[in-house]
């Protein structure tokens, strides 16, 4: 079996909190508690939109100690293949779920002194959950959040009243910005970084660290990736021996699950690298979208990550 | 089944013994005729009633023998358990674990009653019963991790997981196949390994890292591993080396049977929940020659086993030197025929020894 362990869940409650972003509570359908969890851990929420099995992760943003209920936050993607679009339109309270076992890529360093946590709009979800952690072992952090506007500033009330010392907030269309380079110059010895948001910034800070001479240990960062559209393809399937046809508007993984092909998984966003698939033959250009290889095995033509990937060509086969 | 705990000892007279049901139960560790190194993992998930494989933690026979030659060794040596500052979670973690595991599995022995953070932990084999607040160590006479090591039979190495790699960064091991937690206390997987011959060159750690690195949460997994003991000793560490090492010189045709022991490490890997970090227990079974034999399959394998076991193996694992003492006194028990396949004693179905 592929993915995390289940768990089935009734959605409890549903609170839209701007125009783009709703939150949403899972209890256990069975009244058992759920198990507890380390801030920055994931949930895969199985969605039944019609035929299609909608597999998306979303991070925990309750306290990891709270056992009675889970919350995410679903930011609304109407560019997107349709898995946010359908928690917004489509899941009512009293639906039954299943969503996966808690997985951990964006784990805090329990060693550091100090967390520095950077986000970005909804990249501020896992930060909820690790300063709700940190809060109950009087661990040291701060804050630095950019939100497109105050409308869009999803819980910034509710961090700048908990945690008025330790929260700052950017918003851009006030023209704010996160003076980085100060920021990472005043952190005392033993401080780490923590990055969630859109890629832009992920990759700002990464690289602003790296040149500011940061260690790359200290230096944590998180980015689901969504599976993006893109035109058909066919693929061979070595192990299986099946030709499939992956289409328009799914991954490479979602038609090779379709097929009934038991391919591991985890995180299905590009980040956890479960779901590393060999090449074995291709005529053609792979479109590499994950975070998980690096740029000399993307250019290899040797391995695919179908969770995010797809390819565009002649031919492909799979050990698989 | 009630268990009637032996009155036994792991040192000086070495009164340890293995009742007819445990060795009925003892994890043999070899599926085939032969043996070479494999990430050999399977989940963890229950197994065959009464095996070492049904429930999460094993308790047996000898677990109140155990206890006791554990706090012998922390008397002599406090360095047996560390846990460096960041482990503490992890430490509450594994408590939380073993507790709410034993208590389910084993209700006639232990108990937990919980209250919010008040707790109240009842083990009766050890007479243990005592009131604490969950994540307040100042409310237990030990770290977390300690105290409920101290009630629980095997190693424990709680391993941090950070930077794509595992850390030893606090364990409780007194029970161990000749390495020590003091030297490797913050290593990570490959600087702890290293000693192991060929297994690298296999690429066997590379892919057991990235395999307990994907471990999760309600999901363990185990393995079996296995050595060679003279006498039934737990403690056999580098750094009581001087006084056990000397013991493998002292087999003699007339008593190796009772004296020679197959040693064989239950190894689990759990995700703790809160500190993200990863539980290694490593338990130990041990069982002697003479016990292994009224087992014809057992005996029919463990001599091909180690008659054609690679001599880099049998020198890491300690018994070159006596593997053809080892040979003289398992040939009597090979008659040639076939086994069958798996670890079991297949006992009803397996030919008893024909010569």
């Amino acid at each position: 079996m592929s993915g995390a362990e289940k768990i089935a869940v009734t959605v409890t409650d549903i609170v839209p909190l701007n125009d783009l972003v709703t939150r949403f509570e899972f209890k256990r359908t069975d009244g058992a508690l759920l198990p507890t969890f380390s801030g920055g851990a994931h949930t895969v929420v199985e969605m039944q939109d019609g035929d299609i099995t909608r597999l998306n992760p979303y991070s925990l943003m309750s306290d990891p100690m709270d056992q009675t209920a889970y919350t995410i936050s679903v930011r609304r993607d109407d560019e997107g293949r349709g898995g946010s679009l359908f928690m917004h339109n489509n899941v009512a309270v009293g639906d039954e779920m299943v969503i996966s076992y808690p997985v951990n890529l964006f784990s805090l360093d329990l060693r550091a002194r100090k967390h520095l946590f950077i986000a970005g709009g909804i990249g501020i979800t896992p930060f909820l959950a690790q300063i709700k952690q940190l809060e109950r072992f009087n661990g040291h952090w701060e804050l630095h959040y950019a939100c497109r506007s105050e409308s869009l500033g999803s819980y910034v009330d509710e961090l700048t009243g908990h945690h008025p010392n330790e929260t700052h907030i950017y918003y851009d269309d006030q023209d704010q910005a996160i003076d980085l380079v100060s920021l990472l110059d005043g952190q005392p010895l033993g401080t780490h970084v923590y990055v969630c948001g859109p890629k832009g910034m992920i990759d700002w800070v990464r690289k602003t660290a790296a040149d500011e001479g940061w260690p790359r240990e200290a230096v944590h960062y998180e980015e689901f990736l969504a599976p993006q559209p893109g035109k058909p393809f066919e693929v061979k399937l070595a192990v299986s021996n099946k030709v499939i046809h992956v289409g328009e508007q799914e991954s490479l993984l979602e038609a090779m699950e379709r097929e009934g092909v038991d391919a591991p998984y985890l995180c299905r966003g590009g980040a956890c690298g479960q779901c590393e698939t060999t090449v074995i033959d291709y005529t053609g250009n792979f479109i590499h979208r994950d975070h998980w290889l690096d740029d000399s095995e993307h250019a290899s033509g040797q391995k695919i990550m179908p969770c995010v990937s797809r390819f565009e060509g002649k031919t492909l086969v799979l050990d698989r | 089944m009630t268990i009637q705990f032996n009155d036994e000892t792991f040192r000086d007279d070495y009164s340890f013994y293995n009742s007819e049901r445990a060795i009925k139960r003892f994890p043999f560790p070899f599926h085939e005729d032969s043996y070479m190194y494999s990430v050999n993992m399977e989940q963890h998930r229950g197994g065959p009633a009464d095996s070492v494989y049904e429930k999460r933690f094993d308790v047996d026979e000898h677990y109140v023998a155990e206890m006791r030659d554990r706090a012998m060794v922390l008397a002599d040596d406090p360095l047996r358990c560390q846990s460096l500052p960041h482990m503490t979670l992890a430490g509450w973690d594994l408590l939380e674990l073993i507790m709410v595991s034993k208590s389910e599995d084993y209700p006639d022995l232990f108990e937990l009653h919980r209250d919010g953070n008040n707790w109240r932990w009842i083990n009766k084999p050890l007479g243990i019963d005592d009131s604490f607040v969950f994540l307040d160590e100042t409310t237990l006479p030990y770290g977390p991790m300690e105290y409920i090591t101290r009630q629980a039979q095997g190693d424990f190495c709680v391993l941090d997981q950070r930077d794509d790699n595992l850390w030893m960064d606090a364990g409780m091991v007194t029970t161990q196949a000749d390495w020590s937690l003091d030297f490797d206390i913050g290593m990570n997987f490959f600087e702890w390994h290293a000693p192991v011959p060929l297994a690298h060159e296999k690429g066997i750690f590379v892919r057991a890292l990235k395999f307990l690195l994907n471990i999760q949460q309600g999901a363990p997994a185990r393995r079996l591993n296995w050595t060679m003991t003279v006498n039934p000793l737990l403690d056999t560490s580098p750094e009581n080396y001087h006084k056990w090492g000397i013991q493998k010189t002292t087999l003699t045709p007339e008593n190796i049977g009772a004296k020679q022991h197959l040693r064989v490490e239950l190894q689990t890997f759990f995700r703790l929940p809160r500190s993200n970090a990863l539980v290694f227990p490593i338990r130990c079974y041990l069982c002697s020659f003479q016990d292994i034999m009224t087992v014809p399959k057992w005996g029919r394998r463990l001599h091909r086993v180690i008659r054609d076991l690679p001599e880099e193996l049998a020198t890491y694992k300690g018994f070159i030197d006596n593997r053809p003492m080892m040979l003289d006194y398992l040939k009597n028990f090979d008659d040639g025929q076939p086994t069958s396949a798996g670890i079991w004693p297949d006992l009803e179905t397996e030919p008893s020894l024909a010569k």
